[in-house]
């Protein structure tokens, strides 16, 4: 502390810089530092939160094989519960896959055109249309898939339900390409303009621009937007939970209904007693849900950054 | 100086809460949450027990009878409604946490089987339903059944039910599967009564059930035997009263404790004529021969 030696302390008042200035000045500091810090003290007590709370399953009861392995989801059944977790990991995975399918074309499409395209205004109002996508709720998706995609599958496909793989996959895969095409535009405007003028003054159309030098340089910053998007489907709950059928089953078409692990926590958490086995389950699908997106994130993080360094 | 404002607020915060505790204490409140079949019925009661007793406010609220069970396991509500007792293991975790539920049988319900209108099936056995809904049951398609349902495709049978913590999952399972007995894979579960007779109101090739009182013109009702070839009984409240349907089941209501005052009030006349004659006409049957007007 250069401010408390004793040859200021020897100074007349008038010199003391601790005015009301001064405090105000250190507050800010310290709210700021909080702000700045609270993310990470959030993430970090959210995971010890949840790892508490199904730490005594895992202790216990958890079978490593039964949970990743078998199909069968009967947590609440008094004699013999089963916690498999398999059909439910499927059920996540197929339409996650499913969406990313969907939303890929279409955010790279978005990108490609908003960045590389159009010009002036018209890019201006592309790029706010698609951030209003994103801030559609999930619940308003959700009431999509329920009322208007249900009714229209079964008619177009003549299956009984219209509730299914299909539907969710594709309902997700529309909430997540908003995202996706706003950091994959964010990776195009990244390569530099003398990538572009140095291809086009080789006589480079501007298709062979995009195609053989834009999407290549811009390569890891366009894999990162993808595995945020996956990331997004991976952790989605209220419109998967509408929009599945919400039915423990693996699938075997895009026919099927199925149920995600994030909607099987949303529909099952707030009706079971706590500390209950059934309870503690449920929180360890949400390490397992966390961990999982953890790890995409990251990997999605460490690939932007990589790119932006190299 | 100082002084005298410090009282000033002193007296100014207490005269205030003091208001607030007065205003608390001339209105009792009852908090009553819980089963999902039982929330309309308690919902009638509350409202109608504001013209008999006005210093006593009843706020109800469902989310199922999981909901309920673990709320009165923590302590958070005063009536628990459930359409299932309560496990051994529920009792327990009760019991450790200090509290001490008692039951009440407050009405019967019968547990419908709902099919498309479209549907030609008029009964269904025991035997049937379990291979219809059980694990391994053999009836995947209306046709291994003997059935063609109009208007659907593919001839699967969707098999609608419940979350796996819902009352009428846990006495549907029970009552039709057996005790061993569970659902097949690939239900839909639904995460209300309502939505059951809804989604096979839309979908031909549904089956599904629920609550009696939840029943429209637009679904159809089976007609329940328990044995294969027997007589079958109409699901109807005459029936679920004199326990001649097959799938009828107690509805519950649990407090902490042998009910007291303002509970005890509540709960007496939730079982006198006046609250049954509420019940029956939402749907449900009464505990005893009621008269209503």
């Amino acid at each position: 502390m250069p401010l408390d030696n004793p040859m200021q302390h020897s100074m007349s008042a008038e010199f003391d810089r601790r005015n009301l200035d001064w405090y105000i000045d250190k507050l800010v500091q310290v709210l700021v530092f909080m702000a700045g810090i609270s993310a990470i003290i959030f993430i970090v007590g959210i995971f010890t939160f949840i790892t508490m709370e199904g730490v005594g399953f895992l202790l216990e009861g958890f079978s490593f094989s039964e949970f990743f392995l078998s199909p069968f989801w009967e947590p609440s059944d008094e004699d013999a519960p089963e916690y498999g977790a398999l059909a439910l990991i499927a059920g996540t995975a197929s339409v996650t896959g499913l969406a990313m399918i969907v939303a890929i074309p279409f955010s790279l499409g978005a990108a490609i055109f908003i960045g590389e395209f159009s010009t002036g205004k018209s890019r201006e109002y592309l790029k706010v249309l698609v951030e209003l996508l994103a801030a559609i709720p999930s619940v308003v998706w959700g009431f999509i898939g329920l009322s208007i995609m249900n009714p229209l599958i079964i008619e177009l496909f003549d299956v009984p339900v219209g509730l299914n793989v299909l539907n969710a996959g594709i309902i997700l895969g529309l909430m997540a390409a908003p995202i996706m095409t706003s950091i994959a535009e964010d990776a195009l405007k990244a390569v530099p303009d003398r990538y572009r003028e140095a291809a086009e003054a080789l006589g480079a159309t501007r298709w062979q621009v995009i195609f053989k030098t834009v999407l290549p340089a811009a390569k890891n910053g366009l894999l990162g937007a993808v595995l945020l998007g996956v990331g997004r489907g991976f952790g989605e709950t209220m419109a998967v939970l509408m929009a599945t059928g919400h039915s423990v089953n693996i699938p075997h078409s895009l026919f099927d209904p199925v149920r995600a692990l994030t909607a099987t926590i949303a529909a099952e958490l707030g009706e079971t007693a706590v500390g209950s086995p059934h309870y503690q389950v449920l929180f360890t699908i949400g390490i397992f849900l966390f961990v999982i997106t953890f790890l995409i994130n990251l990997t999605a993080d460490l690939i932007v950054r990589g790119i932006r360094k190299g | 100086m100082k002084r005298k404002l410090f009282t000033a607020v002193a007296l100014a915060t207490t005269t205030l809460f003091s208001g607030l505790s007065v205003n608390a204490a001339d209105r009792t409140l009852i908090q009553n949450k819980g089963s999902d079949t039982l929330v309309n019925v308690a919902q009638a009661w509350a409202e109608e027990y504001r013209n008999v007793d006005p210093s006593v406010a009843v706020a109800v609220s469902g989310g199922g009878s999981g909901t309920g069970i673990a709320a009165m396991i923590n302590g958070t509500v005063d009536i628990a409604n459930a359409s299932r007792k309560m496990k051994a293991r529920e009792l327990e975790m009760a019991k450790s946490k200090g509290q001490n539920p008692i039951q009440h049988v407050v009405g019967y319900d019968a547990l419908a089987v709902y099919i498309n209108k479209n549907n030609p099936a008029t009964t269904f056995s025991f035997e049937q339903m379990k291979e219809i809904f059980g694990r391994g049951g053999k009836a995947t398609k209306w046709s291994d059944l003997g059935l063609k349902v109009p208007g659907c495709k593919g001839d699967t049978i969707v098999v609608v039910s419940r979350q796996n913590n819902s009352g009428t999952y846990a006495y549907f399972k029970k009552a039709v599967l057996g005790k061993k007995g569970k659902f097949r894979q690939g239900t839909l579960d639904m995460h209300g009564s309502k939505d059951v007779v809804d989604l096979v109101e839309k979908t031909p090739c549904a089956i599904g059930y629920s609550g009696l009182a939840y029943a429209t013109d637009h679904v159809k009702l089976v007609c329940v035997s328990k044995e294969t070839g027997g007589a079958c009984v109409n699901p109807s409240v005459a029936t679920a009263s004199d326990r001649s349907y097959p799938i009828a089941r107690p509805l519950f209501m649990y407090t902490n404790g042998e009910p007291k005052g303002a509970i005890k009030t509540y709960l007496d006349w939730i079982k006198s004529d006046k609250g049954q004659c509420i019940l029956l006409k939402k749907g449900y049957a009464p505990i005893h021969d009621v008269s209503c007007g």
